[in-house]
């Protein structure tokens, strides 16, 4: 016995964990629906709006035509409803990877084959990162193109090279990994489907709706929020009302990393210390 | 210790943070377990006997309670210590299962079993003791697939997966070949169903597929918690069969069930444990002589194939050593003790007389384990029988 194969240092390769990790995120048949139908979801938004503005340029307002670019070429490439659905999509996949272990008590199958929890995690949150941010990059990608390419018939486009567009983009595309990670972060927690579903509508969508960001305190909380920061980073031009409560790009991205990170840390604290 | 899982001091309590952090790396230190009777080898389960009969070692344990348990000793482990809050599911537990046997592991409902497993597994942490695999705390290891191969419960897997898909993802996280997965499906014979959702398993298809990942590191040490709950008949006898070869292979088995007469013919011994604790760590054959009357007591029917030639019989029984009694009808069966089955077979045959019927009455296994658990039931029909 024991002789099939040699234990021990091929024992423990953590890209092993990777592959299997991203093996079974694949062999679920929900996984390419839950991708197709958020993507889908969203450009048809996006492309909703665009159609719009591109039916009504002819009739807006010379004020309005001249702002037109970049500002409001660039909500119709991301607009808040766009990036609502797209976030409970993202978020609701990444809380499943590990909600649906949880949940079918494939948990325990999974910790008896790797009693090392915390690579496990991390092996999960770097596999869900990764293709979130492949995902959130074509999505994010084909929305400003397919939308800029519409609006670009009333001379209203704008290319990606635009003072600010690259940036926007980016920040759009990665609103996919941060929000699957906030919601794995919140499933390693509480570990029931519904609980970390509901709550993470409230943190991604409903918490940024219930702040107005008129008063400094909800102007800050809304700043520390994921949908904050991503409205921060897809503003370009400048604004032709004064911003109230101004802040830097600089901190939207650190909110984007800080949102990332504590969720990967709360994943692993809970994993390792709680039993399943 | 090489394949051994060693128990020691295994105490779990649910409901309240008693020691707080877990206690992963924490060193082994000296142990007090009761071990296992009878040395593993071809010698057979004939080996000294351990602990104490079922009386000694009772006032032993009895003798180590905290004061005021003594007065209340049915009343439950949650009685003994008053002052600690939560639910006791696992009270000072210690046993060492052995390799190249099949170890049952038996116990009314909720009497701790499928928590002992979790511990041993380190899917939970104890609240206080050890239990290790080979000297280590199992969720000291990186991989866990190639040591202890594990099937806890058949539901844990996600239904969304295929066998096939699941088994891949397990094998590849261990750094298992992918050939291990169509070997260890068509070992439980699943190679048909391999590319079906599990969802739509059966319980005895789940078992299966739970078995079969139990077997893909080719672990050294396996644990199976009810594994034949839901199987059929061929699929009972493919497990007893697999079960039994994997500790002619000199792998260390261990099989929980509640039911006596699963263990009657897998298992070479027997760990026994009743709302926690331990009730018996032996072999099989030193618990089965521990039923009503011992193991020689017990009763053999036999009944003639024409009834008239019973007394005959009877009285070449008798003169051969053993008791008969009188069947009650004329026509009934003869009860014999004090000779086993074979013996009298042997004779019935010398003295010319067909038998319709040579049967071991009952199971004294049975017996035993109903007389030793029965204060340790947990979940009974109020004012009902035994």
């Amino acid at each position: 016995m024991n002789a099939a194969y040699p234990t021990g240092a091929v024992d423990a390769r953590f890209r092993d964990l990777l592959a299997g990790e991203w093996m079974k995120l694949w062999s679920l048949r929900s996984t390419p629906w839950a991708f197709g139908v958020g993507a889908f979801a969203a450009l048809c938004v996006n492309l909703n709006a665009t159609f719009a503005d591109y039916r009504n340029h002819p009739r807006y307002s010379e004020g309005i035509r001249e702002l037109f670019v970049p500002i409001w070429a660039m909500r119709d490439a991301f607009t808040l409803g766009g990036a609502m659905v797209f976030m409970l999509a993202t978020g609701a996949v990444g809380a499943l990877v590990i909600v649906g272990e949880y949940g079918t008590g494939q948990i325990r199958t999974t910790f008896a084959a790797v009693p090392d929890r915390r690579a496990v995690i991390a092996a999960k949150a770097l596999v869900l990162a990764a293709v979130m941010l492949v995902h959130g990059a074509l999505v994010a990608g084909v929305s400003f193109a397919a939308t800029q390419a519409v609006l670009s018939g009333r001379d209203a486009g704008m290319s990606i090279g635009h003072p600010g567009a690259a940036s926007a983009v980016a920040a759009s595309a990665l609103l996919a990994p941060v929000c699957a990670l906030v919601g794995f972060g919140l499933g390693a927690l509480l570990r029931h489907t519904a609980t970390t579903i509901v709550t993470l509508t409230g943190v991604l969508l409903l918490l940024p709706a219930l702040v107005d960001g008129r008063s400094r305190w909800s102007a800050t909380v809304l700043h520390a929020l994921p949908q904050g920061a991503w409205r921060r980073l897809t503003e370009i031009g400048e604004s032709p009302v004064p911003v109230e409560f101004p802040w830097t790009a600089a901190g939207a991205w650190t909110v984007y990393a800080v949102w990332s990170l504590a969720s990967v840390a709360v994943a692993l604290v809970a994993v390792h210390r709680r039993g399943v | 210790m090489d394949r051994v899982i060693e128990v020691d001091e295994l105490t779990k309590r649910y409901g309240r943070r008693s020691s707080g952090r877990p206690v992963i790396g924490r060193p082994v230190i000296g142990r007090s377990a009761v071990r296992l009777a009878g040395p593993a080898g071809p010698a057979g389960p004939a080996g000294p006997a351990g602990p104490a009969g079922p009386a000694g070692s009772a006032a032993d344990r009895a003798a180590v309670r905290p004061a005021g348990s003594a007065a209340d000793g049915a009343a439950g482990p949650a009685a003994d210590r008053p002052a600690a809050a939560g639910r006791l599911a696992v009270d000072r537990l210690g046993f060492t299962v052995r390799p190249g046997r099949v170890t049952g592991f038996l116990g009314p409902n909720g009497a701790g079993k499928s928590t002992t497993l979790r511990l041993i597994l380190g899917l939970d942490e104890p609240t206080s003791g050890s239990a290790t695999v080979d000297g280590r705390r199992f969720r000291e290891l990186p991989r866990g697939l190639r040591h202890v191969g594990a099937l806890l419960d058949a539901h844990d897997v996600h239904g969304g997966r295929t066998a096939e898909g699941h088994l891949a993802a397990l094998a590849r996280t261990n750094g298992i070949p992918r050939r291990r997965v169509a070997e260890v499906l068509g070992e439980a014979g699943l190679a048909e169903a391999a590319r079906r959702r599990i969802g739509g398993y059966s319980l005895g298809m789940k078992q299966r597929l739970g078995i079969a990942a139990a077997l893909l590191g080719d672990p050294p040490v396996l644990l199976f918690d009810e594994p034949v709950n839901g199987l059929d008949p061929e699929g009972v006898l493919w497990a007893r069969g697999l079960f039994r070869r994997l500790a002619a292979e000199g792998r260390t088995v261990f099989v929980s069930s509640h039911l006596m007469s699963e263990m009657e013919h897998t298992a070479d011994d027997l760990v026994v444990i009743g709302r926690g604790r331990l009730i018996a760590a032996e072999s099989l054959a030193d618990f089965a002589a521990r039923g009503t009357g011992g193991g020689a007591g017990r009763g053999v029917t036999v009944r003639t194939a024409d009834p008239a030639e019973g007394p005959g019989l009877a009285a070449v029984l008798t003169r051969a050593g053993a008791t008969v009694r009188a069947p009650r009808a004329a026509e009934g069966p003869l009860v014999v003790t004090g000779m086993g089955a074979d013996r009298i077979g042997v004779l019935a045959f010398r003295h010319g007389t067909p038998l319709a019927e040579l049967s071991s009455r009952g199971s004294s296994l049975e017996d035993a384990f109903m007389e030793l658990t029965a204060d340790s039931v947990e979940y009974r029909r109020k004012g009902g029988a035994r």
